[in-house]
């Protein structure tokens, strides 16, 4: 039987080792994704001892001779937490989805703030009873009496050959329950600033990192800082199409934008970071602008965020629209292995630009 | 005609792999490969894989020795053409790491804000220019940080080392709330003046940034070679206090926006990057209780509570004066009726923040004042 | 054994009779009004959440299934406020919300009532987790039915509370039948040796005997308090009333309930056994029928007259916040 009680070890380089309280870290300005994430996880687990983490490997090791948090979460997130906070915070679990999540949810009504790890979203129907039934119905179904302020990180998206039953992007099923936020950070600065508000935040919140992301590099704050959930990140501001993206297809948006700035068409480039709630505002606001749309969703195309937005705009921006709503998305089949055809399956800067031209006649360059 | 030249580079196995181990080669330098020939043993934490040659041709250089672990993407060999020239291989190489530091060095940042500590705290700041003539130091305003000088400090910096500070309670530096008053922040920032070692330099300070300047050059005359203030708070009773209210009370985009607008006399000019700097800002830890603080303090009943005119007035020091006609945070009053050993400058078609509205002429005024003086 | 004392024994026959009183009220009315909802009924196993509720104090958590009338019952909810619920009306204990399958009332310690089969029991897993970190003293409680029991939630929650040794305590409530189908036939096994292969103690009760729950009970509760992890208590019982009102119970020989009612019915044994004991009479007991009578019939006239709640409400406590 485990003890609860573990020795600490000594935290691994990383960028949120060990500090005294206050003072700041002193890290280089530009951090990637995954170490934002870290960061965000210590600083809030410093902040507020009824913060804790579980998972499958989130530490790694448990119950084993040899080296301990030794993958610190499958991809790295949460390594070095385990040196700082102990076993009493840091919980590995056994490999049972139901009871991990169930438990991070049982224990967030009652006094705990858990940060729960689902390593692949596409685990989510071994525990979709309490993301479905459970946790976002308890605050409605009992009368505003139960709070369950749990957060659910998880891991989603294609593109790195790992197929069908580990590379899907499940957000917008998600989406589709009250009671749940939806959080899908697109870079290192939004990831750690909607992973801070996320835990504060007493609603139950699903926070989807993408899996190709995790390297990715940019300026982060030092202190710790929130970004509100539902307010749009307008990413770039243009004057003929209004793109709206999620996750990593921000930057193969960025990108295509970047092209199709070339060849005579300016795009606004708008991020809601949040998929529950979603900034309708920024979205209708900058289509009234533009009068176009196109929906770039890495999600397959049924039911998905894309044609959510896509009625939302034709529901209440029919009269700006000039062309029909575009939506660049996967198709209606599985993450396939070969990589010839995982690449044909997601969407690319190309498909997004053939989808922008479709609707906009390139002004004189 | 140059010869073909391949590089051969750490492939990246499985999804958390970041470097690689040259466990074994299997040939030598100036062996004949065929592609699909085994090339090397690679290992990682998790896999070992034999990496088979995409190229053909002769292998001219053997980069990393066995055992040694290098990064994703480094370049661990050379094949090429049997006719092409060592010089040529060496300047590949070079070409080849050249191009990776350079990636690496802009990805550390460049040049970029750093922290210092100070007694009770810490102050971020960034220093552009490097020339040993006395420094200049650049104070913001109400709800702004370092960026505020975007289009100023490079100019201040050619010609000597122009730091660019944060405030308490702002952009990067310590959010402690009992640091409020005018009087304080100069504390803290003399501080900093200390822990850099500045002991003689010029104050630039734009709004509340001037009154903090201003009271520097009040308490230590001695440290300050010339003032500058720019629309600068401790002049006069007036200001905004809408304006100041809103900047801590709105949290939308479009809100702030708007808000900001006041701040221009011509709000075209400003960008959507600038409403999102004030917003993350005050959505630091600390950063809003730090405004309120500074704003009840500093601005309670609606006024300024700190006028500093009639000992400014006094300072031995150069002192010149900025402000846009079209202010509408601070009234260009304040800088009326100032003796006439205080340069004024009104500048037409500007608002409050005349240092960008107006950043060709300001930066000339700055720097020919500096220069005199 | 543990013995009851005097006052826990009046205790014990006042919360059984409340429930029954309530359920057999409920089925009447249900029968002859107009009633909006499934309701399932806890006639006949009062004894199971009169013993177990006796041994918890306010640091405690339950977690109660689909039939949770007599848990709350037992923790001490209004029954004036569960009446309002379960009709729907307003100032029900979830404001009309939840209705009778989803109970909940946090500030005495009742977590929540599941619709979901087996739903609740990883949510006892984290309040026992949550009372171990913050160092409370609670224990953590979850009913479940014998469908229940062979879920995975039910099981991986076993497993989980077993590995981090979480003061957690399974009660099986084992009627017979999930539905229609018989446990006897449904649970492969048995349910003690299942708790030992998870490496918790188990122990079977009788259900019909509330000494034996309470004293089963007992014994976990504590074992839990001292830190020393969970257990599973098997206990068996029976149901007087179809798994919910209004459908057929014919999986059931004919007369089987008429005979437990006569022979084996819970609050009768207690009666007869704290009565025959001499310390206790009839005429106290009594007084107590007449109580819980009256508390049963203004709880219903209060429910029956109360006005629903206002359709604004539709919209209310999905979130905390929400821009």
């Amino acid at each position: 039987m485990p003890t609860l009680d573990q020795p600490k070890t000594s935290s691994t380089i990383s960028s949120h080792s060990m500090q005294k309280e206050g003072a700041p870290l002193r890290r280089k300005a530009r951090i990637s994704y995954r170490a934002a994430l870290g960061e965000a996880l210590a600083q809030e687990m410093r902040r507020d001892p009824t913060i804790v983490i579980m998972g499958e490997d989130i530490a790694g090791g448990m119950g084993a001779p040899g080296q301990q948090d030794t993958w610190g979460g499958a991809f790295g997130v949460t390594k070095g937490l385990l040196g700082e906070f102990g076993r009493d915070r840091v919980m590995d679990t056994p490999l049972q989805e139901s009871a991990i999540i169930g438990a991070a949810i049982g224990a967030a009504s009652n006094g705990l703030r858990p940060v729960a790890e689902l390593m692949f979203n596409n685990f989510i129907g071994v525990c979709m009873d309490q993301l479905l039934n459970q946790a976002p119905k308890f605050r409605y179904m009992f009368g505003g009496k139960l709070s369950t302020p749990v957060t659910i990180r998880t891991v989603y998206g294609a593109g790195i050959r790992v197929a069908a039953q580990h590379s899907s992007a499940y957000h917008s099923i998600l989406t589709h329950i009250p009671g749940l936020k939806v959080v899908m950070p697109s870079s290192p600065f939004d990831a750690k600033g909607l992973l801070i508000a996320s835990i504060r935040d007493d609603d139950p919140v699903i926070f989807f990192e993408h899996i190709g992301l995790f390297d990715k590099e940019g300026e982060v704050p030092e202190e710790p800082y929130t970004i509100p959930l539902g307010e749009a990140n307008v990413v770039r501001e243009g004057t003929d199409v209004t793109i709206v993206a999620f996750g990593r297809m921000v930057d193969l948006s960025i990108a295509a934008a970047n092209s199709l700035q070339t060849q005579g068409i300016s795009c606004t480039v708008i991020d809601p970071r949040t998929t529950s709630p979603l900034d309708e505002e920024t979205i209708l606001e900058s289509v009234a602008d533009t009068g176009r749309l196109v929906v770039v969703d890495e999600g397959n195309p049924r039911c998905s965020i894309a044609t959510d937005i896509a009625a939302l705009v034709a529901a209440k921006a029919f009269d700006a629209l000039r062309a029909p709503v575009q939506m660049v998305t996967a198709p209606h089949c599985h993450v396939p292995f070969a990589p010839v055809l995982e690449d044909a399956y997601l969407p690319n800067p190309e498909k997004i630009e053939t989808a922008v031209r479709s609707i906009v006649r390139a002004a004189r360059a | 005609m140059p010869s073909e030249i391949y590089g051969l580079v750490i492939p990246k196995y499985g999804m958390v792999m970041t470097e690689g181990v040259i466990a074994k080669w299997h040939l030598d330098e100036g062996d004949i490969v065929n592609e699909g020939d085994e090339l090397v043993d690679i290992e990682t934490e998790k896999v070992a894989n034999v990496y088979e040659s995409p190229h053909a041709g002769v292998l001219r250089r053997k980069l990393v020795p066995e055992g040694r672990s290098v990064p994703i993407g480094s370049l661990f060999g050379v094949i090429s053409a049997p006719n092409a020239e060592d010089a040529e291989i060496d300047a590949y190489i070079n070409a080849f790491e050249s191009s990776a530091s350079s990636v690496t060095a802009t990805s550390a940042g460049g040049t970029s804000a750093a922290v210092v500590d100070i007694p009770g705290g810490y102050i971020r700041f960034l220093k552009l220019g490097d020339d040993p003539a006395p420094a200049a130091v650049l104070v913001h305003g109400f709800g702004a940080d370092l960026n505020n000088w975007l289009l100023n400090q490079g100019s201040v910096a050619e010609s000597r080392s122009a730091y660019a500070i944060d405030l308490p309670g702002h952009g990067g530096s310590m959010k402690n709330p009992k640091i409020a008053t005018i009087d304080e922040m100069a504390t803290a920032l003399l501080r900093f003046l200390d822990a850099k070692n500045l002991q003689s330099m010029h104050l630039v300070g734009h709004s509340l940034g001037g009154g903090v300047a201003a009271r520097i050059a009040i308490e230590k005359p001695g440290l300050v070679k010339s003032l500058t203030l720019i629309a600068a708070v401790g002049l006069g009773r007036e200001i905004n206090f809408p304006f100041i209210k809103g900047l801590i009370e709105i949290d939308r985009r479009k809100d702030m926006r708007n808000l900001l607008e006041t701040l221009f006399h011509d709000p075209a000019l400003f960008s959507r990057d600038m409403t999102m700097g004030v917003l993350n800002a005050k959505r630091i830890d600390g950063a809003m209780t730090c405004l309120k603080s500074i704003a009840e303090s500093c601005f309670a009943g609606g006024e300024q509570t700190r006028v500093l005119r009639s000992e400014l007035v006094q300072l031995p020091m150069p002192i010149q004066v900025i402000w846009g006609q079209s202010d509408r945070i601070i009234p260009p009053e304040h800088a009326a009726n100032l003796p006439k050993s205080i340069r004024v400058h009104l500048l037409e078609k500007a608002g409050h923040m005349v240092h960008m509205e107006k950043a060709a002429e300001v930066n000339k005024l700055i720097s020919h004042f500096i220069a005199a003086n | 054994m543990i013995e009851l004392d005097r006052d826990q024994l009046i205790s014990a026959y006042r919360i059984m009779k409340t429930i029954r009183v309530f359920e057999d009220r409920l089925a009447v009315e249900a029968a002859t009004t107009a009633m909006a909802g499934p309701l399932h009924l806890y006639s006949g196993e009062e004894a199971s959440a009169a013993g177990v509720c006796m041994n918890l104090d306010a640091r405690d958590r339950i977690y109660s299934t689909h039939r949770p009338h007599g848990h709350c019952i037992a923790r001490g909810l209004d029954i004036k406020a569960l009446m309002l619920e379960i009709y729907g009306r307003e100032g029900g204990i979830c404001n009309a919300k939840g209705g009778s399958m989803h109970l909940a009332d946090p500030a005495l310690g009742l977590m929540g009532a599941n619709g979901i089969v087996g739903g609740g029991m990883p949510l006892v897993c984290g309040a026992a987790l949550a009372a171990a970190r913050l160092k409370t003293g609670g224990v953590a409680v979850g009913f479940v039915g014998d469908g229940g029991s062979n879920t995975g939630q039910f099981l991986e929650s076993l497993n989980f509370a077993s590995v981090f040794k979480l003061p957690a305590i399974f009660v099986i409530e084992d009627n017979g039948f999930a539905e229609t189908i018989a446990s006897s036939w449904a649970c492969a096994g048995d349910h003690v040796k299942r708790a030992e292969g998870f490496g918790m103690p188990g122990r079977r009760v009788d259900g019909f005997n509330v000494c034996d729950v309470y004293d089963a009970a007992h014994e976990a509760v504590a074992r839990a308090r001292r830190g020393e992890g969970p257990s599973l208590l098997d206990v068996k019982l029976e149901r007087y009333y179809p798994h919910e009102q209004g459908i057929s119970d014919a999986m059931r020989l004919p007369n089987h309930v008429a005979w437990l009612k006569a022979n084996s019915d819970p609050i009768t044994l207690l009666r007869t056994k704290i009565t025959s004991a001499g310390e206790i009479s009839e005429s106290e007991l009594s007084a107590i029928d007449k109580a819980v009578d009256v508390l049963i019939d203004e709880a219903v006239a209060k429910a029956q007259s109360a006005p629903p709640p206002p359709v604004s409400e539709l919209l209310t406590d999905v979130y905390h916040a929400y821009p």
